[in-house]
């Protein structure tokens, strides 16, 4: 019964909130950089998070996986230390660089003990991979092969390819269009001049977020932010990001050989900033964002057993992100079960949650709010996506009376402004692929 | 299989054990909690102990079919009515079937506890499988089988893997259960599977998170002491024979890319304190493969590029009899012959030369600083206090693993690669790619867009 999607797709989504305020220290570095911070001393552990707005929609024309290759690059040979050194180093001191890469954001966390002799080895490597990338010939060439064959073997993965052909779909000429990993005979083509001159404008002091969780102190955190900012380039802020336009309904249907289609539906939804955001993100838990609470699991799931998986949701980007409407179902009863999305979705549209079923979405988001921050993982995360998206320093305080506020009436004006039920995009995936 | 290398990882990270109760109802139900009160929230488990391993040949896949069922009301609790209270309350909830066992769970406000507990013993005993429920939740797993399994070619590949490593033991059988079967199952299938297993004698309860440890027992007392202990069936071991030879597959799906899967026959852990052999078969899987540069990557992707990735894994509990395993999915242009070659001469050269004292060191730091991370997650500690009570092993076993572990030594890592990863006891999976675009290009409409 787990509906993994639909809790993958809820926490992509999920803002931040806190009922007693979680106390977010907030300050500038010297060049610019931008640092958040949460003091925490119950676990003998450290968080760092230094995000940039480097992800694949910053892809220049023609240059598509440049920003996933450049992201991938940084921890495989930096300030003179091969990719096996700082990978043996982080091992032995039991730290962990990880990474995080999409549309709009690319960064490199760290997790470490706040121990001395453990922290201060995995500072140093973190501060190498960020300042002093060495980008070896060799290992660009490796890494290229290695995109290509993930590229590959996606293609094999009908639930890869409707979501690359949906975001082309939906985004037409916009950066989002393009998939995060790129084309392979664009990725082949990429140079080390091509990712340095990435690297540089992208992963600058100005364009860095910073964000620290746990045993340290504010002292020690003003430390580490400085000696991280200190090391980077001083290009300036990157512009935002064009504004995308609203899609042309359209119906594409692409053969594979999988046992399911896999269907997608949807529309250019919401930014981040958005005044919508509230009311859109409350009223998808009663269409398709609250499991077995939601209209669209009952109908496809519940009701007539089409599919395992059945959601909707908002991604809110830098600019606006997609909403999209998603199941999987044998190919037989596809029609079937997209006609019951639609008039489900159609029916939201046009009505709107019931008084009943909004109160019971609030009930389950303002209730379960404590369990978006009850751990460093998830409150570094917050504080990462407070900082890039310049949401403001009581996001979390404000979330629960956010989202109480909401009625019947905002969300069916906020679905009627931002989902027209006649301008949909469809992707299938799945079968002969005739249409 | 990709996941081969975290889910080393994640056991490797022990578990810190401050103040836990382990105690016994008098209806045999056990109830273990693990207080923590970093943040005002708690997860509650119910682990049974009736996974894929306890299933008949012909119903395979009914563990889990169940595990959907128990979301359809109880004499009680209308269809829908539990999960729409478990939401009300502000909770997120969900279950898991695996080979060892099926889990329950509820991850609310620390005060909700009460709701989790009132509705799990309800459903535990009064469960109500209707015919006609049946008979749409089933086409559900279906789907969830041919999402998970059958257009996932690396998944298919594990699932041939696991019914020829494993000659007679259940573990061949897939947890999701064989198509055929699903096809065949029937609501009385689902009742017979609970009421076999569904009983406070076969569960454990794990309440993770800040609560009081009292306060939870008294309320299980409360709720599920009042349930009748039944007497469950007699459990066979049903060993697997020792493997006379080495044992080779090849799996033809579509799929663009070859992908290779490996299997030695390894023990899992038994007598917490004196086995051997599971805690040095941990450590080697870290040696192999526990970070970015460790042997495989190193040799395989970053020095010969042959491999674009490799990795191994090792679970060391489980009910039932283990495997070693490693998987490699070959660069553009290289072959699995040689990705095998190569592999197996990297198995030998431990096999022969040992491993080096900062390799050991490595993966010893490793596991002592997972151990604190992962007291950052309350679910995973209930996860493995539940793994392991499930598996037969006390939590002093969890409590003392990352000592185990720092007390392996090279000799040790090197002796079990050589009794365990031997050429007789190895299966191998070659995923062979077939074109994807088959049915494109029967496809006779113009202008239809096709992948490939």
């Amino acid at each position: 019964m787990s509906i993994k999607a639909f809790w993958s797709a809820l926490l992509l989504v999920l803002p931040l909130g806190v009922q007693a305020a979680l106390p977010i220290q907030h300050w500038q570095t010297r060049e610019g950089a931008q640092v958040y911070f949460v003091e925490s001393r119950e676990l003998p552990m450290l968080d760092i998070s230094v995000d940039f707005p480097a992800g694949s929609a910053r892809d220049p024309s023609g240059k598509s996986g440049l920003a996933q290759l450049t992201h991938g690059l940084l921890d495989q040979g930096a300030g003179g230390l091969t990719d096996t050194a700082i990978a043996h180093r982080l091992a032995d001191v039991g730290a962990v660089l990880a990474g995080n890469f999409d549309r709009d954001r690319a960064g490199v966390s760290l997790r470490t003990l706040s121990s001395a002799a453990e922290k201060t080895v995995a500072l140093d490597i973190l501060a190498r991979v960020l300042q002093r990338p060495d980008f070896p010939q060799a290992v660009i060439g490796r890494e290229k092969q290695r995109l290509i064959a993930a590229i590959r073997e996606a293609e094999a993965d009908p639930s890869s390819v409707a979501g690359k052909a949906f975001y082309r779909a939906l985004y037409g000429t916009h950066p989002y269009a393009q998939d995060e990993a790129g084309e392979p005979a664009a990725i082949e083509r990429l140079t080390r001049g091509d990712v340095q001159t990435f690297y540089r404008a992208h992963y600058s002091a100005p364009n860095a977020v910073i964000s620290l969780m746990g045993d340290i102190t504010r002292a020690e955190a003003e430390a580490i932010a400085a000696r991280l900012a200190a090391g980077l380039s001083r290009s300036t802020v990157v512009p935002a990001l064009p504004k995308p336009v609203p899609a042309a309904a359209s119906d594409k249907r692409i053969a594979h050989p999988s046992t399911q289609s896999h269907v997608l539906v949807g529309a250019v939804g919401v930014a981040r900033n958005d005044p919508d955001f509230f009311p859109l993100f409350v009223g998808n838990y009663v269409l398709g964002g609250g499991g077995f609470d939601s209209r669209l699991l009952k109908e496809v799931r519940d009701k007539r057993g089409y599919a395992y998986s059945a959601y909707s949701y908002f991604l809110p980007l830098g600019e606006a992100g997609p909403f999209e409407l998603g199941l999987q179902t044998k190919h037989e009863q596809t029609d079937d079960a997209l006609k019951v999305a639609q008039a489900t979705l159609r029916q939201f549209i046009a009505e709107g949650p019931s008084e009943a079923e909004l109160t019971q979405a609030k009930a389950n988001l303002t209730g379960g709010f404590p369990l978006r921050i009850d751990s460093n993982k998830k409150i570094l995360d917050y504080l990462s996506t407070i900082g890039f998206y310049k949401l403001p320093l009581d996001y979390l305080d404000t979330w629960v009376d956010k989202v109480n506020a909401v009625d019947v009436a905002a969300v069916k004006q906020a679905f009627a402004r931002r989902i027209d039920p006649d301008r949909l995009v469809t992707v299938v995936v799945g079968g002969a692929g005739a249409r | 299989m990709r996941s081969l290398l975290a889910i080393g990882l994640a056991l490797l990270a022990g578990g810190a054990q401050a103040a836990l109760t382990d105690v016994t109802l008098d209806n045999g139900m056990r109830v273990i909690v693990q207080e923590d009160h970093r943040a005002p929230v708690m997860v509650s488990q119910v682990w049974y102990r009736a996974g894929a391993l306890d299933e008949f040949n012909g119903t395979t896949g009914v563990a889990h079919v169940l595990e959907h069922m128990m979301f359809k009301g109880t004499q009680n609790v209308p269809p829908g009515e539990f999960s729409k209270r478990i939401a009300a309350a502000g909770g997120r909830e969900n279950a898991f079937t695996s080979r060892d066992h099926t889990a329950y769970f509820q991850q609310m406000q620390k005060d909700r506890l009460e709701l989790s507990m009132q509705l799990e013993a309800d459903r535990m005993a009064n469960l109500v499988i209707s015919d006609e429920l049946f008979a749409k939740e089933i086409q559900v797993v279906m789907e969830e089988r041919r999402l998970r399994t059958d257009d996932q070619p690396q998944s298919v590949v594990y699932e041939r893997l696991m019914a020829t490593a494993y000659q007679t033991h259940p573990y061949r059988r897939p947890v999701i259960g064989w198509m055929d079967d699903l096809e065949n199952m029937t609501a009385q299938d689902a009742r017979d599977w609970y009421a076999r297993w569904y009983a406070p004698n076969n569960a454990t309860l794990v309440v993770a998170g800040d609560v009081k440890a009292d306060e939870v027992v008294a309320l299980a007392k409360k709720y599920f002491g009042a349930l009748p202990a039944r007497a469950l069936p007699q459990r066979k071991p049903q060993d697997e024979p020792v493997q006379l030879g080495e044992k080779r597959i090849v799996v033809k799906v579509p799929a663009q890319l070859p992908y290779l899967l490996m299997a030695w026959h390894a023990p899992t852990l038994r007598d917490w304190e004196q086995d051997t052999a599971p805690y040095a078969l941990q450590i080697l899987a870290g040696v192999l493969s526990g970070n970015d540069s460790a042997r495989l990557q190193k040799s395989l992707v970053k020095t010969r590029q042959i491999a674009v990735n490799a990795s191994a894994g090792y679970d060391t509990v489980a009910r039932g009899p283990g495997l070693f395993m490693i998987d490699a999915t070959p660069a553009p242009g290289q072959s699995l012959a040689v990705l095998e070659k190569v592999i197996h001469e990297e198995v030998r050269r431990i096999q022969r030369e040992g491993i080096s004292a900062a390799e050991l060191a490595r993966v010893k730091a490793q596991v002592i600083a997972a151990d604190v991370y992962q007291r950052d997650s309350l679910f995973y500690q209930a996860m493995q206090l539940g793994e392991y009570v499930t598996a037969g092993l006390p939590p002093e076993a969890l409590a003392r693993r990352v000592d185990k572990l720092r007390a392996v030594t090279a000799d040790e890592v090197q002796a079990a690669a050589q009794q365990w990863l031997k050429d007789d006891r190895l299966s191998v999976a070659e995923l062979d790619p077939q074109p994807l675009n088959e049915q494109a290009r029967r496809a006779t409409v113009p202008g239809v867009r096709h992948v490939n």
